[in-house]
């Protein structure tokens, strides 16, 4: 465990020196929460949005509207719509970390003299997975929280404040969140054993977003809408990804194979 | 110290190190010299543990080869062909991160024993980036030994030096043996192999030869004398011919250029049966044979 800390810490050192990772670690979080707060701003408040009723609203979004008023409904229809990004950080934070720290190491030729130190394959591996899944959960609960503050103090009210901050959305951030950092970190790292650039690598990853963009424009053209099951059913099979996608990266990222295949 | 037998690897089709068999002693330092491709690099990875042999044995400071690797990487340092720094890590980062990872007990202590020793103390704070190619080599060097290893394994170390950068680091091997170590130098400077390695293994997939510089000189060649006189005669080369323990004789100018079995008993008979010939010495010397033309002629 000590080894494993051990790594993280060397990796934030570096990875964070790097510029282009820290502008996507910082930036994109403070984009994705000022987004939506800007739109909420612009929505005006409750009072100037009178006349707008649950029924105005899709059906299948309707019934998330239980005991709002019309005026919140419809704040909360066009917040929801940018909630998904929240868990789009944690896809993209990793993959662009992961792809520089492990193909990094490719390009430097860092790696051999860290291969014949005692450390294990698991703990270089989970060195490199918890320092760049930490900084995507942190910036995403960060963003998340800030994000919750803006729409308290701009709804001037509790009611939209309660829906944002309910098990629904908790339950995204708090507990889906993660679980799609560990498979983005999972997909960098399978990528990172095939691929000799950091940038090449990066861009490969970054198709991990892929799935959650096209849920997030499905709800916006009203195709879906997220609700509880949804998410339910989200962790259920993130969670099964992860197992299958944590086994199969431990097992392409073989020391033999990084020294010898690794050009 | 480092124990071989049978040691073969290969990568699919090909064979990499073929049959290896050799027994370094401990506190010597051991040269390990062949044409690129040879299976210097991946005979250094098998033994610091860091791949895995086809067939074969070895034991490495008393632990095995593919059982006990992680008490060999405790036990082994190895300087890699390329230094391999973390760029944007200070010195002191880039030695702390391994000392820690070699679960070393004072890491700060041993950081600076080392930065100290190797002349970086005053530049620790830098970054790696900045640091001249002798400085990196210096602070690989460096970052192999924190953990007091018993072997080391150093492949080209003074590769791509300047002269007087490489004497540092070649005083700093010696040094390391002085107090006992044992080092496993792969080098392609065959000056730098024979001044400083007490024993010679040539190999070209599988072990060519492997010796002391002295044997390896005597095994391939006739030790040779080369005696200057004032003037040259064709009659001082009879002279020379006719003695029975000359083995070849060549008048190269004023010079006869005699190979002997036993100089240091032959020697005076020779100069001798010169003198008494009528010619004028200027002086005798041996002509020693380079490690590179030994070299040369195992590859080849």
């Amino acid at each position: 465990m000590r080894k494993i800390w051990v790594i993280a810490r060397k990796e934030w050192a570096e990875v964070f020196k790097n510029r282009f990772v820290l502008f996507t670690v910082v930036f994109m979080p403070l984009m994705m929460t000022a987004l939506p707060l800007i739109i909420l701003y612009t929505m005006g408040t409750p009072g100037e949005m009178a006349g707008f009723s649950a029924a105005d609203m899709p059906a299948s979004f309707a019934d998330l509207c239980e005991g709002l008023s019309g005026e919140t409904c419809g704040q909360y229809f066009i917040v929801s719509q940018f909630m998904l990004l929240f868990m789009l950080m944690p896809l993209a934070i990793p993959a662009t970390f992961a792809s520089y720290s492990i193909v990094g190491e490719k390009t430097t030729r860092t790696l051999e003299p860290v291969l014949a130190t005692p450390v294990t394959t698991l703990e270089l591996l989970a060195g490199k997975a918890v320092a760049a899944a930490l900084p995507a959960i942190g910036a995403t609960w960060l963003s998340f929280s800030i994000f919750s503050l803006g729409v308290a103090i701009l709804t001037e009210g509790s009611a939209l404040l309660r829906q944002v901050t309910g098990p629904l959305w908790l339950f995204a951030i708090v507990v889906v969140g993660p679980l799609l950092a560990v498979a983005a970190v999972s997909i960098a790292i399978m990528v990172s054993s095939r691929a000799n650039d950091p940038r090449v690598a990066e861009q490969i990853s970054m198709l991990v977003i892929l799935p959650l963009l096209g849920l997030f424009f499905a709800q916006i053209s009203g195709l879906i809408f997220i609700n509880e099951t949804m998410i339910l059913w989200m962790a259920i099979g993130v969670t099964v990804l992860d197992v299958g996608l944590l086994a199969f990266a431990t097992q392409l990222f073989q020391r033999e194979a990084i020294l010898t295949r690794w050009k | 110290m480092i124990v071989a037998k049978g040691l073969t690897k290969r990568f699919g089709d090909v064979l990499a190190v073929e049959d290896l068999d050799m027994d370094v002693k401990s506190g010597e330092i051991f040269g390990f010299l062949g044409p690129n491709g040879a299976g210097k690099t991946t005979t250094i990875r098998m033994l610091s543990a860091l791949i895995s042999p086809t067939s074969g044995k070895a034991k490495v400071a008393g632990y095995e080869v593919g059982r006990e690797d992680n008490e060999i990487r405790r036990n082994a340092g190895i300087l890699t062909e390329s230094p391999g720094l973390y760029d944007r890590l200070s010195a002191e980062k880039n030695l702390s991160f391994f000392a820690e990872l070699h679960d070393v007990e004072d890491v700060a202590g041993q950081v600076e024993r080392y930065l100290r020793l190797l002349g970086l103390w005053d530049r620790r704070g830098d970054v790696a980036a900045t640091f001249s190619k002798g400085m990196r080599q210096k602070l690989a060097i460096a970052r192999a030994m924190l953990h007091e290893p018993k072997v080391l394994f150093l492949d080209e170390p003074t590769a791509g030096l300047d002269p007087e950068m490489a004497r540092l680091v070649r005083e700093f091997i010696g040094e390391l043996k002085d107090k006992g170590r044992t080092i496993f130098l792969c080098t392609h400077n065959l000056d730098e192999a024979d001044r400083l390695c007490d024993r010679i293994a040539v190999v070209n997939t599988r072990l060519l030869a492997l010796d002391t510089p002295e044997a390896l000189r005597a095994k391939l060649y006739d030790r040779v004398v080369v005696i200057h006189l004032s003037a040259a005669s064709p009659e001082y080369e009879k002279v020379v011919r006719e003695q029975p323990f000359v083995r070849s004789v060549e008048l190269k100018d004023n010079k006869l250029v005699v190979g002997l079995d036993d100089p240091e008993r032959n020697n005076p008979e020779l100069i001798r049966a010169l003198v008494d010939a009528g010619a004028d010495i200027q002086f005798v010397g041996e002509l020693r044979r380079s490690l590179e033309e030994i070299y040369l002629r195992l590859v080849k």
